[in-house]
């Protein structure tokens, strides 16, 4: 009988779903990968993974540490370097899907990976932006992980705004050419949103997760669907490939 | 019979003692891969003051700069531990301006990149299509916004970054500074390019025929290379790929070791000021640890240049 999964393994699994018919998804390492990597193994087999280092259709040997671990440049498609992957491939426009962090989400799907607090005395320094800017602009649309969902990370306004979507993006005169964020998979269900003008709303939950706590979970009055269906909980076939076959040794899915 | 290539080999002491001086602007580049701890760790031992230092991800080695009072300006688009935890010396600059305030410009990696290509071709700035709706350009004026003269479109640009010295590791160069680089290659050639000087270490020096054996793969130039500097295992805790893997315990060890201030001055007491130079650092770790990081055999398939027969 299949152990009880994990949060980490319910969030790769759900993650890897909506990879389903995708092409070109830029990752980042830990649940990106594993979803990524169990998508190429079920609904996606044709994905290519692109990570932020240059690698463009990896096929590592063993689960990778760092998005520039050397094992996807063994073996790899092709690797490139800086200005061709981030000029030609990410604002060329290549990327479906670019996956995301961030400490901080707005309702719109801006992102916040710099500071908490005034960025100029910060109470927290985080990493900042590496190429999520660049990721958030130029992909064709953005899903966005994250295990804790709760007020202080879904917030009503960003301390700092890191990654604009495009309705920022437009209203500061830019010419944004993707969706931004569609996918926000977190420990409670799954927001969604169509694309600008549309803010993030609740369409989804784990099963055992109800609509008001989710409500109460997140920083904004967040909208609903009409129907917030239970997600299916991964599957027999999608546990064994990710614990036998994406991460065996466990690095990620703790 | 051709002129004889010129020899720029030499020391790391003698290369950061001829190129590195107190104010300088310093460009340390190799994304994850190859980066030049070597180098940094004998910047701090020779006491260099006032650098400012520009490092796309200003991980380990810059938090180890810190501690060493070199650096008054970062200049950077990520500033953490890789995946594996945060830079305490770096949060302590910048969250409590402990000891002293960090004067810190934040890019994204593209507008990173776009510096060193407009410094590279001596450019007055770089489009690109970042920026509109971030607070990114709020907090650094140099991010501003240009109007295409072709469709009136508002573009963001940055401006070129001309290091006074860049410095790279590598895998192999011969003695004129060809410099050969394989796995990931980031944003190496381009911050060379860029700079005023450029200093090289690498892996090996190999002899002349190596290099011109397949020139594909010289990712630099001799001519933009002033000193190469043989340095085995010069880019520890990073990697160099078929050379050593990446030290990962390290990097998690390090969050730990930076977050106590009392921890990170012994450790730079031991390792760095402790250290006459990198091969004591290399000695001192270990032959057992380097054995734990010991790669295999992956060799590409050779590829035909062909020759007018």
């Amino acid at each position: 009988m299949t152990a009880v999964p994990t949060a980490s393994e319910i969030l790769s699994v759900v993650a890897s779903r909506e990879l389903a018919g995708k092409r070109t998804v830029f990752a980042g390492i830990g649940l990106p990968t594993l979803a990524a990597s169990l998508a190429h193994l079920t609904v996606a087999p044709d994905l290519e993974i692109v990570y932020e280092s240059g690698v463009c259709g990896a096929h590592p040997s063993h689960l990778p540490e760092t998005i520039a671990d050397a094992v996807l440049v063994t073996g790899a498609e092709a690797v490139l370097p800086m200005p061709a992957l981030f000029g030609y491939v990410l604002q060329g426009g290549h990327i479906d899907v670019g996956f995301l962090g961030a400490a901080q989400i707005d309702r719109w799907g801006n992102l916040n990976s710099s500071v908490i607090g005034d960025w100029h005395s910060p109470k927290v320094r985080l990493p900042g932006p590496g190429g999520a800017t660049e990721v958030m602009a130029n992909s064709r649309e953005v899903f966005v992980v994250m295990r804790r969902h709760e007020p202080r990370s879904f917030v009503d306004e960003l301390d700092f705004c890191t990654s604009p979507g495009p309705d920022r993006a437009l209203a500061d005169g830019g010419k944004p050419s993707g969706l931004g964020v569609t996918r926000v998979i977190t420990g409670l269900g799954i927001l969604a949103r169509g694309g600008p003008g549309e803010e993030l709303r609740l369409v989804a939950r784990h099963p055992g997760v109800t609509v008001e706590q989710v409500r109460a979970a997140t920083g904004w009055p967040l909208e609903v669907a009409g129907d917030v269906p239970v997600i299916e909980p991964p599957g027999e076939a999608e546990l064994r490939l990710l614990r036998e076959d994406v991460d065996p040794e466990r690095v990620y899915l703790r | 019979m051709p002129l004889p290539s010129p020899d720029k080999t030499m020391s790391l002491r003698e290369a950061v003692a001829a190129f590195v001086r107190d104010g300088d602007t310093v460009a340390l580049e190799g994304f994850t891969h190859l980066i030049p701890t070597a180098a940094g760790h004998e910047i701090i031992r020779q006491g260099r003051r006032d650098l400012t230092v520009v490092r796309m991800t200003a991980d380990i080695v810059v938090d180890q700069l810190l501690a060493g009072g070199c650096v008054r300006t970062l200049v950077s688009s990520f500033v953490g531990n890789s995946s594996a935890g945060s830079l305490g010396e770096l949060r302590r600059r910048i969250e409590h301006a402990d000891p002293e305030p960090l004067e810190f410009q934040e890019y994204s990696h593209y507008g990173m990149i776009c510096r060193y290509l407009a410094g590279a071709q001596r450019l007055p700035f770089y489009p690109l299509r970042s920026y509109a709706g971030s607070d990114l350009p709020r907090v650094n004026p140099a991010i501003r916004t240009v109007t295409s003269p072709y469709d009136g479109e508002q573009v963001a640009v940055v401006p070129p970054l001309n290091p006074d010295v860049t410095i790279i590791h590598a895998q192999r160069a011969d003695r004129s500074g060809n410099t050969q680089i394989w796995g990931l290659t980031g944003v190496q050639a381009e911050a060379v390019f860029a700079a005023e000087k450029a200093i090289v270490v690498v892996e090996e020096i190999v002899p002349a025929e190596v290099v011109r054996s397949d020139p594909n793969r010289t990712v630099v130039p001799a001519h933009a290379v002033d000193a190469v500097v043989e340095c085995p295992r010069g880019a520890h805790p990073s990697f160099a790929q078929g050379y050593y893997d990446r030290d990962n315990a390290f990097y998690r060890a390090w969050s730990g070791i930076s977050k106590d201030r009392a921890r990170l001055t012994a450790w730079m007491a031991e390792w760095v000021y402790g250290t006459a130079g990198h091969a004591e650092y290399v000695a001192r770790l270990g032959d057992e640890h380097w054995a734990g990081l010991a790669v295999g055999e992956a060799l590409s398939e050779p590829v035909n240049y062909g020759r007018r027969l």
